[in-house]
């Protein structure tokens, strides 16, 4: 097993890219995301990665870039933030569509406006349906893990898309944490060599990108979304052969103090170790309370998730982003639609916080359950969702 | 082959690699254009499309006309995918997971693609000195949507968005110059050429592909439905724009000027407008403004090919 050293979670990313010998990073510097570029073009500076460092001239040619070098079949690295993740919308949605296999870590931060270049998740929300396998990571050893987990998964054979590891900004980007590194066998034994279904190689022409008539649209549609729904037999695989090799056993949702817990939360991201203190601190006031996280986005974990919350009577969803106008935090409404048909539906109590860096302390926590608990017992109306925190 | 600069077809690889078969308008130039570039290339390329017409008439999924690796990822970002292509290419071949074949790398796109939306895209690959070729097929307006103006749409033309109207005489601005602000860039060779003289046009491609480091030829590629020309005439066309002077042919090699299709004594620009019903509604007044400008530029060019370098 590798060793365990203190190090910023941003540079324990680029490390592991390194480790999993990327052929060709293309990225474009956005806060919080520019440690991560930074050391990986000083260690392409250095020599100790072998790679091609493309410092292109917007994100939109970042994610062009890696279309190409990974449709040529080398191993592809990009990352970015908001703004970065938005101006390079467009192409965000065709490289699944091509069934190419980039890896992007996505540092999250609120989109603009008014500008901000702190940490929510309304950047990747703004993404949902774009197809790629999507996961979120809670500490800096998730983070580390997953970059060989996403080479992995999108790199099989029998999957080929782009996958996108979502870390917060600056509260894990940021941070120093202990990070167990992988040897060099480990990721050998972990990470094949990429070996691509399709590549653009004068030896054997393919066309890529061909344009769809309505005549044949719709299926090349359902196509993809079967890739992407079958993408997660080797989703678990590959997180069971980690755990087989590191120790760690990583899950579609993971789950907290469950066992008979009348009332959960469900979190995303570096909030759920924060939600983890106020779970302990209300189990100790004798309070049946328990927590979910979802780790895996896209493709949505349904049998996992119905099976974690079987029993629960009232799920708080912590979300960290707004629909405007719509039905509040996206996670919270994909929560209903998932148990909308379920027989005893748990309640859904839908709080928004956190936006754009904004602390949510454990104290916070508790007081959205306590909330969640009054709701519950009809002395205040149950809302759809609450933007938690507004100073007034 | 290379003093030839009339159209001799015998004298052309008869290889195809661009197909018959696509969905190109009767007479379309630009579709000859690209032929003529597959030609000059060979197999041993890979090819990274914008979105416009040479896409969507030669890749209606499930079929194809590449005979070469052909990839379209979107409209304002061919440069980009090029350069990615390259840059993947030359890591594996570094680390001995691929064979140096000496592959070529094409950008291609529409004046559109290359001097509107893509133009940012363009300029970074050429900053950072990819080695590659990007061939810019100009037919003057967005054809593909229904011909609407771009900045390479040449003054006076009426299109679907610079329409002559009774106050507004068609384009009112003069046509980006693509080519020199390829030469700005200081990239090793930039050359304009036109699928009317096909000697000239293979040549400088293929000169182009052999040259290390960026290059960027753009073709002139009539384009009848919306120059409002007979499907007939295009060839006959484009050879009025370079006997005008409208659109001169040459090169700049190492920052060195050449005109590769010498025109002693241009005709006048009226030779080139009149036919086309583009240019339909121009006045002579309108007409002698051209002039002075086919004329201005035209000369810049040959002050140009006299510079030292």
């Amino acid at each position: 097993m590798g060793e365990r050293v203190g190090i910023e979670v941003s540079i324990a990313a680029a490390e592991a890219v390194k480790m999993a010998n990327t052929d060709v990073i293309a990225a474009y510097p956005i806060t919080p995301q520019t440690h991560i570029v930074e050391h990986l073009s000083e260690l392409v500076a250095d020599g100790e990665l072998d790679a091609e460092f493309i410092p292109v001239e917007s994100e939109h040619s970042a994610m062009s870039v890696c279309c190409g070098s990974s449709a040529v079949g080398a191993r592809t690295f990009t990352c970015t933030s908001s703004q970065g993740l938005a101006l390079m919308n467009e192409i965000v949605f065709i490289a699944p569509s091509l069934r190419l296999p980039i890896v992007m870590i996505l540092a999250n931060r609120s989109m603009s406006g008014p500008l901000s270049i702190w940490n929510d998740h309304t950047d990747v929300m703004s993404i949902r349906d774009c197809g790629w396998i999507q996961i979120f990571t809670e500490n800096g050893q998730e983070v580390f893990d997953h970059v060989m987990f996403a080479f992995r998964v999108a790199e099989n054979s029998s999957v080929s898309l782009p996958v996108i590891v979502n870390l917060d900004g600056f509260v894990l980007t940021h941070v120093i944490e202990p990070i167990e590194f992988w040897d060099k066998e480990t990721v050998k034994q972990y990470l094949p060599d990429f070996k691509p279904v399709n590549q653009l190689h004068p030896d054997n022409p393919v066309t890529m990108g061909a344009f769809g008539l309505p005549s044949i649209f719709t299926e090349a549609k359902k196509a993809q979304d079967e890739a992407l729904i079958n993408s997660k037999s080797e989703i678990l695989k590959a997180w069971k052969e980690m755990g087989d090799l590191v120790g760690r056993y990583y899950k579609p949702v993971e789950t907290y103090q469950l066992d008979g817990s009348e009332t959960v939360f469900l979190t995303i991201g570096s909030f759920g170790e924060t939600v983890s203190v106020a779970v302990d601190e209300l189990r100790a006031q004798g309070k049946s309370v328990g927590q979910v996280k979802l780790r895996l986005w896209r493709p949505f974990p349904f049998d996992e998730f119905r099976e974690a919350v079987r029993g629960v009577k009232r799920i708080i969803v912590i979300d960290r982003a707004i629909s405007y106008g719509g039905p509040g935090g996206p996670v919270a409404s994909e929560i209903r639609s998932v148990l909308y048909q379920e027989e005893n539906m748990p309640v859904i109590t839908n709080f928004l916080c956190g936006f754009a860096g904004r602390d949510v302390t454990s104290d916070d926590y508790i007081s959205m359950y306590e909330k969640t608990e009054q709701m519950a017992k009809g002395k205040v109306t149950q809302e759809d969702y609450i933007i938690y925190g507004v100073r007034e | 082959m290379e003093q030839f600069n009339v159209y001799a077809s015998r004298l052309i690889t008869k290889k195809e690699h661009f197909t018959p078969g696509h969905r190109a308008c009767q007479g379309c130039a630009e579709a000859l254009a690209v032929r003529m570039v597959a030609k000059a290339l060979g197999k041993n390329v890979i090819v990274a499309s914008a979105t416009g017409c040479m896409e969507i008439i030669s890749s209606p999924l499930p079929f194809t006309n590449w005979k070469v690796p052909w990839i379209h990822v979107a409209f304002e970002n061919a440069a980009a995918v090029a350069s990615g292509a390259e840059a993947g290419t030359k890591a594996l071949i570094r680390k001995g997971k691929l064979v140096d074949k000496g592959t070529v790398f094409l950008g291609m796109g529409g004046d559109g693609a290359t001097s509107d939306i893509g133009l940012q895209a363009l300029s970074g690959a050429f900053e950072r000195g990819h080695n590659f070729l990007y061939v810019c097929y100009d037919n003057e307006a967005y054809m593909n949507t229904g011909i609407q103006r771009s900045s390479a749409t040449p003054f006076g033309a009426a299109t679907t968005t610079s329409p002559a109207g009774k106050q507004i005489p068609g384009q009112v601005t003069w046509k980006k110059n693509m080519p020199e602000i390829a030469v700005a860039h200081n990239i090793p060779y930039v050359a304009t050429a036109c699928s009317s003289y096909p000697f000239d046009l293979i040549q400088k491609v293929k000169k182009a592909a052999s040259i290390k480091g960026p290059a960027y030829v753009h073709i002139l590629s009539i384009c009848p439905t919306g120059w409002r020309i007979p499907a007939d005439k295009a060839i006959w066309i484009g050879r009025r724009a370079v006997e005008t002077g409208v659109f001169p042919l040459y090169e700049v090699e190492n920052g060195k000027y050449r005109i590769t299709v010498d025109v002693p004594e241009l005709r006048p620009v009226e030779d080139y407008l009149k036919p086309q019903g583009r240019f339909r509604h121009l006045t002579p007044e309108l007409i002698e403004k051209i002039q002075t400008r086919v004329t201005k530029e035209y000369n810049n060019l040959k002050t140009k090919t006299k510079l030292e370098t």
